[in-house]
């Protein structure tokens, strides 16, 4: 049986909602995710879907993100320390088993790490509980295990989900997903358990969608985002916004695109005294230590909470 | 193997339309039409407030903006619901601080659902239209008269003051114009053959068509033909200007576009909105307002 409601969140309208303010008084949260993954070669073919757009081998989209691996992430890396801003890294936990030597550079970044599965060629479809339990247990235990860290987010691979994944990763205590695109501010989910936040990650400037599938110029990429930023900037003086520029050096990182793309960070650092430049895990933390009852008590007031929890609709 | 006999059978080939619901009337053969409030075109925006279901049926085809991944295509879910959840209040602040009124199309599922919202934009004095049941509801010459007559009176159900129709997907079987007309709706956004009201025949009297144009569509333009904030807005403007700069010989025309909550109503879309919306709202000789003031004005016009 399907629904035709996730039921993982109430209806909230965005007008008029309590006044967030980020630590130090500021107006937008910002936080840069790379996505930092391993695309397999030779994947075992889910019935839901292919992994690649061609039959395995699939060398051309192979090894592009082969290239963002041992090229891009590294001129990304540059250009976001010359601006002081670390990364969240939505992570194929794969990749270290595989590159050992990308974790060591960012832990020497004091980065965030957080999970994006395995492989981001096995998708979720299909898993059973104790499968996906599995993945989540795993991505805990290997960061764990290589940095010291305890990840505290989770983007699906693939953005690939069952009816159980929302409700797993709370158990999990995980604090917050990147899985769900409702809304330009933090706000609390209905799993079973824990306290799950719905964190601005952002598809529309995400430059997998701007790049390949709008087809968008570098120049325009860094048109919106300044765009993106200015909007939000100016929103969050009325209540506290996300801006998440989620990144696939594989594509913002070439030759091509780089120097266009330091524009819109150069533009965003400029505005330091206004915004928070932080990690997913924080701005989760402060929203579930500061907001989260607030928020729960607006929706109950102004929006409409029909009750249940994620797939299990009250009535 | 050939044709069959009957497929080099014209019956309808003779002078003016092969459909009764309309007569033939090109542009330069008819008298032109003067509003009695001096405007030399109105124009007249429309607001889908779409529900997008998470099992969608494929048929008789997937809606546009329909889950495109594997259930359960939260991705595509939640990407439309932050127009209703968010976009449609950039929206709603736009408008007002132009001085505009929209013409909101709800489905019954988003009326049923989502009341603070549809209390708002009742607040804010603009109109609200009936946009069927939900995006999941495609209107097609599939369904039995019995079916679509049902849909059409769910619809009506939830929104008991609407006088404005626009179908799902903007799509109809042959009979819908008759059973919208038949449940009270008057005006129908479906058809846009005219660049005035279009008088249109159904078996419960004339239903009032208002040229809602597909190519200045946000979903098409921005979405589809990836082109830029500033060519969208460009283009509606433009197609405010010609219709305004055509009224000597042409007299008064009106014409429609939509605004989409989860697309226009993006942060990085907001500017060009904005350009769009106090253009509009500039312009000289152009009257924008809401679809049942767009025909009111021209139906009082030609009596």
């Amino acid at each position: 049986m399907t629904h035709s409601d996730p039921n993982l969140y109430d209806y909230w309208p965005y007008e008029g909602r309590p006044k967030i303010r980020w630590p130090g008084n500021k107006k937008l949260a910002f936080w840069i995710a790379p996505n930092i993954e391993y695309y397999e070669f030779d994947p075992p073919v889910n019935p839901s879907r292919s992994p690649w757009p061609r039959p395995n081998p699939d060398i051309a989209g192979y090894s592009q993100r082969d290239w963002g691996n041992r090229i891009g992430h590294w001129r990304l890396m540059d250009l976001m320390d010359k601006y002081g801003m670390r990364g969240s890294i939505s992570l194929s936990i794969g990749l270290i088993d595989h590159h050992p030597e990308i974790i060591e550079a960012c832990i020497a970044r004091n980065w965030e790490f957080f999970s994006h599965g395995i492989y981001n060629t096995r998708y979720s479809y299909g898993m059973d509980e104790a499968q996906e339990r599995a993945v989540l247990e795993d991505s805990i235990r290997s960061v764990e295990q290589a940095t010291g860290q305890r990840i505290r987010g989770y983007l699906a691979p693939a953005l690939t989900h069952t009816e159980n994944t929302l409700d797993l990763i709370a158990e999990h205590d995980f604090w917050y997903s990147c899985d769900l695109f409702q809304d330009d501010q933090p706000q609390p989910l209905k799993t079973k358990t824990g306290k799950l936040v719905s964190m601005p990650y952002s598809l529309e400037v995400n430059d997998v969608i701007t790049y390949s599938v709008q087809g968008w110029s570098p120049q325009r990429y860094t048109d919106l985002l300044k765009r993106h930023f200015d909007q939000l900037l100016k929103e969050g003086e009325e209540s506290g916004t996300v801006m998440c520029i989620p990144l696939h050096a594989y594509l913002v990182s070439q030759p091509h695109r780089i120097r266009i793309f330091e524009e819109a960070l150069k533009h965003i650092a400029a505005h330091s005294d206004d915004i928070w430049i932080t990690t997913g895990a924080e701005i989760a933390d402060h929203f579930r230590t500061h907001y989260w009852d607030e928020s729960v008590k607006d929706i109950a007031a102004r929006g409409v909470a029909t009750g249940g929890t994620g797939f299990a609709p009250a009535r | 193997m050939p044709q069959p006999a009957e497929f080099l059978v014209y019956p309808h080939r003779a002078y003016g339309m092969d459909q009764d619901r309309y007569d033939w009337q090109p542009a330069d053969r008819r008298p032109p039409v003067q509003l009695k409030s001096g405007a030399k075109a109105m124009a007249f925006i429309t607001i889908p407030l779409e529900f997008f279901p998470l099992d969608p049926p494929a048929k008789p085809f997937k809606h546009p903006g329909a889950m495109v991944t594997p259930y359960p295509d939260l991705r595509h879910y939640t990407t439309r619901d932050y127009g209703n959840r968010v976009g449609v209040f950039r929206l709603l602040k736009e408008l007002e601080a132009a001085g505009l009124k929209a013409t909101f199309a709800v489905n019954a599922e988003i009326a049923r659902r989502y009341a603070p919202l549809i209390e708002r934009i009742r607040a804010g004095g603009h109109e609200i239209a009936a946009h069927g049941v939900s995006t999941a509801h495609i209107h097609h010459a599939g369904l039995s008269e019995e079916e679509e007559r049902a849909l059409v009176a769910e619809t009506r159900a939830a929104l008991p003051d609407a006088v404005t129709w626009m179908s799902p997907a903007r799509n109809e079987s042959f009979k819908t114009p008759d059973l919208v007309r038949e449940a009270g709706f008057s005006i129908c956004l479906d058809w846009e053959s005219d660049q005035r009201p279009l008088p249109m025949r159904t078996s419960a009297g004339e239903l009032t068509c208002l040229p809602n144009h597909y190519e200045l569509s946000d979903f098409l333009i921005l979405s589809t033909r990836s082109q830029s904030e500033d060519e969208w807005a460009d283009q509606i403007l433009e197609a405010a200007a010609q219709t305004v700069a055509e009224h000597p010989e042409r007299g008064a025309q009106c014409f429609g576009f939509t605004l989409t909550p989860y697309i226009t109503g993006l942060p990085f879309r907001i500017e060009a909105l904005a350009r769009v919306l106090t253009g509009l709202a500039a312009m000289e000789g152009l009257q924008v307002s809401t679809a049942a003031v767009v025909a009111a004005a021209f139906a009082e016009a030609s009596q």
